[in-house]
């Protein structure tokens, strides 16, 4: 008696895939050689309908889309240039001093380090082609992200909508976020802008909203015990406390967004990506391999100096 | 005694047939089969958890007024009704006149950054903010400059003995210090009434009884009105004027500490009730009796002697004509002297102090005397009252133990 007792669950789940077992073979020898099959295929009505949702939207939001569209070739541009413009051993200062400030003296050196590999290995205009393409993307993703997850903290139901959604969009392959960019943005960065938010904003909604609710709720009843309003609440408790856990959020967001780079750069992204794919392309195995560890750099980079600054918050 | 003494005056706040049911169609449980059911039975049945039944008190101005109970028992609920935080069920919550269950958000809001001010069993301080912040987050919500707001929180931490500690951070101060931080933060807002969730319960015993007692000394000054939640009876004896025991949601007895100690309402209070030290609660009148031999100075030895014998005691109680207490005489004492021309009131012993009826039994020790005479008890002009013998005193004393 007492074996069964503790094998209880592994007895259970052999003796159900026997059932399994054994329900097959019955079906397959009243079926014979013909495998038993679906009576109907939804796939391809559903597939249509998506289809005629974006035909519908390249059609009749023009107007909307370009002029999404022609912005943030604007902006893109503008940023990019500026980067470039910047002669690099100003840049390596300045990332130096970044890392040395937010972070330490080591993380200081390391980045300034790793920002001189990448420039001994003349990548460095595709390196500040691809911190553009971020800078844009991240930010995008941060302006929407927080307060669509300060909404999902505050409405269990929109959380609950929600979170099968963000499920589905960070286990989405990447490509499919590619097509419909085209289609409404044409070839070119915007449509690399699009899938890299699409991508990489779930970490920034996930964990804005995980930080809210995660606040100490004797606090936040304390804060309401004084009259606070909604907002008075939101700016000075709920928001203030949370910002160690919305900053490892965007710490998240920016890793997946250059880690979208070289699939962004199917679409037409410029930078680190495009060499990556060219490179491959043109069976160059050694030049994919450096300009892939050029990405890598700037992820280290990224992470320690955005990690260093959530660390540095009292708790 | 403060019941009494209350008449007249209006009720600061008053709690008429207040009810709070967590779980689902809270409104069914308010209705006849289930009204009258035990709680567990109405969780069994609807699945529906009462956390306040039928709660009625009133709370007078100025008054500490202690809610006790176990956890459980439905304290803190209570008290986060009567400042909005959970809504009612059903019943009336009238403070000042006004039914604040009624409220909207607005006025609800209003109310209480003018009215209420709470403290928090865990502080409920903001860890991003210094402790001047802290203090002033009250008026800060309220609007109030940074200059005015400061110098407010600043004058309040004085008062909770937290100067100099302006700039510190949470995260440097001890348990007590940070509780201080919550109630300057309340008094800042300077609220009619103070509600206050078991404040010094997640604080070690040696620092908890000295909040304890200046919270005492402060109330002397500030003299708000104190509702105050405790699972410690000690802890209501010390500070209420009168208290609340709850249980399952309900009163079970509201009176005050030696109403709750000598009357107690049933038997779970009084389970409950003894673990406390009786002596401490207790006033000398409570052991008071009637000596049987009273003597006037004009009375001879004789006389005397003869009623000691006749009520077979050692002691007699001195009274003049006016009914004022002279002082206590010992047989052993009449007996030294044989010369019966000397005054019989010049015999009495000098030793033995009276005591006034509202001492407690706990300070009436000391006056415990080694020829095991009584402590006599006089009023405050000098009237005699009774006395309290010594076995009657130690009766009660080992009753505590």
């Amino acid at each position: 008696m007492k074996f069964i007792q503790r094998f209880r669950s592994i007895i259970l789940l052999a003796s159900t895939i026997c059932i399994a077992l054994i329900a097959s073979a019955i079906i397959h020898s009243f079926t014979g050689d013909d495998d038993l099959k679906y009576p109907t295929n939804f796939g391809p009505e559903i597939a249509g309908a998506i289809d005629d949702l974006i035909d519908w939207l390249v059609v009749n939001g023009e107007w909307f889309f370009d002029g999404i569209n022609d912005n943030l070739k604007i902006v893109l541009n503008e940023l990019r240039e500026f980067l470039v413009w910047i002669p690099w051993p100003v840049m390596i200062s300045l990332i130096f001093i970044m890392g040395w400030r937010l972070g330490s003296m080591k993380i200081g050196i390391a980045s300034a380090l790793g920002m001189v590999l990448i420039g001994l290995v003349n990548l460095w205009e595709p390196a500040m082609v691809t911190i553009a393409i971020m800078a844009v993307s991240v930010s995008i993703a941060v302006i929407l992200g927080i307060p669509i997850g300060i909404l999902m903290a505050r409405s269990n139901l929109f959380e609950i909508i929600l979170r099968p959604i963000l499920d589905a969009m960070q286990t989405m392959p990447s490509f499919v976020y590619l097509v419909p960019g085209i289609m409404l943005f044409g070839l070119g960065n915007v449509a690399a802008i699009l899938a890299t938010v699409l991508y990489s904003i779930p970490p920034c909604i996930r964990l804005t909203n995980l930080g809210i609710r995660q606040v100490n709720p004797s606090v936040v009843e304390a804060g309401e015990s004084f009259g606070s309003t909604t907002y008075q609440l939101l700016s000075k408790v709920q928001l203030p406390m949370a910002i160690p856990t919305i900053m490892a959020g965007i710490n998240q967001t920016i890793m997946m967004a250059l880690a979208m780079s070289t699939i962004a750069a199917m679409v037409g992204a410029g930078g680190l990506g495009i060499e990556v794919l060219r490179s491959m392309g043109q069976l160059q195995e050694g030049q994919a391999f450096i300009a892939g560890s050029a990405i890598v750099i700037m992820a280290i980079i990224v992470d320690r100096i955005t990690q260093s600054i959530v660390m540095s918050r009292p708790e | 005694m403060d019941s009494n003494t209350m008449q007249g005056i209006n009720p600061i706040i008053s709690v008429n047939s207040l009810w709070k049911v967590f779980g689902k169609n809270p409104q069914t449980v308010l209705e006849e089969p289930y009204r009258n059911q035990t709680r567990a039975d109405i969780q069994q049945e609807l699945g529906s958890v009462v956390a306040l039944r039928d709660v009625s008190f009133e709370v007078y101005p100025g008054e500490t007024f202690v809610v006790m109970g176990l956890s459980g028992s439905g304290k803190s609920t209570l008290v986060r009704c009567l400042i909005g935080l959970i809504d009612t069920t059903s019943g009336e919550i009238n403070v000042d006149g006004e039914d604040i269950t009624n409220f909207d958000a607005r006025n609800l809001r209003e109310f209480r950054r003018t009215k209420m001010a709470m403290v928090f069993q865990n502080f409920g301080l903001l860890p991003h903010k210094n402790v001047l912040d802290n203090a002033a987050y009250g008026l800060e919500v309220k609007g109030i400059n940074k200059e005015d707001r400061h110098s407010k929180a600043r004058e309040m931490l004085d008062k909770v003995g937290l100067a100099g500690w302006e700039n510190a951070n949470q995260t440097e101060l001890s348990g007590g210090m940070q509780q201080r931080v919550g109630l300057a933060r309340a008094l800042a807002v300077d609220p009619d009434i103070l509600l206050m969730d078991e404040p010094f319960s997640g604080l070690d015993p040696l620092i908890r009884r000295q909040m304890r007692e200046e919270l005492s000394l402060l109330q002397t000054e500030i003299q708000k009105t104190i509702i105050f939640i405790t699972h410690d009876l000690d802890e209501a004896i010390t500070i209420g004027d009168r208290i609340a025991i709850m249980r399952d949601g309900e009163i079970i007895q509201i009176g005050t500490p030696k109403e709750i100690i000598t009357e107690p309402a049933n038997e779970f209070v009084r389970e409950f009730t003894q673990g406390i030290p009786k002596t401490k609660v207790l006033d000398i009148e409570h052991v008071c009796t009637d000596p049987d031999v009273v003597f006037t100075p004009n009375d001879s030895h004789a006389v005397v002697r003869a009623k000691m014998d006749h009520a077979k005691t050692d002691y007699a109680i001195g009274v003049d004509p006016e009914a004022q207490y002279i002082g206590i005489l010992s047989r052993d004492q009449l007996n030294t002297v044989l010369d019966s021309t000397v005054a019989i009131d010049s015999l009495i012993d000098p030793s033995i102090l009276s005591v006034l009826p509202d001492t407690t039994l706990d300070e009436a020790l000391s006056f415990l005397n080694d020829q095991n005479l009584p402590i006599p008890v006089v009023d405050d002009k000098n009237a005699f009252i009774g006395v309290a013998t010594q076995p009657d005193l130690l009766k009660v004393v080992a009753s505590d133990l």
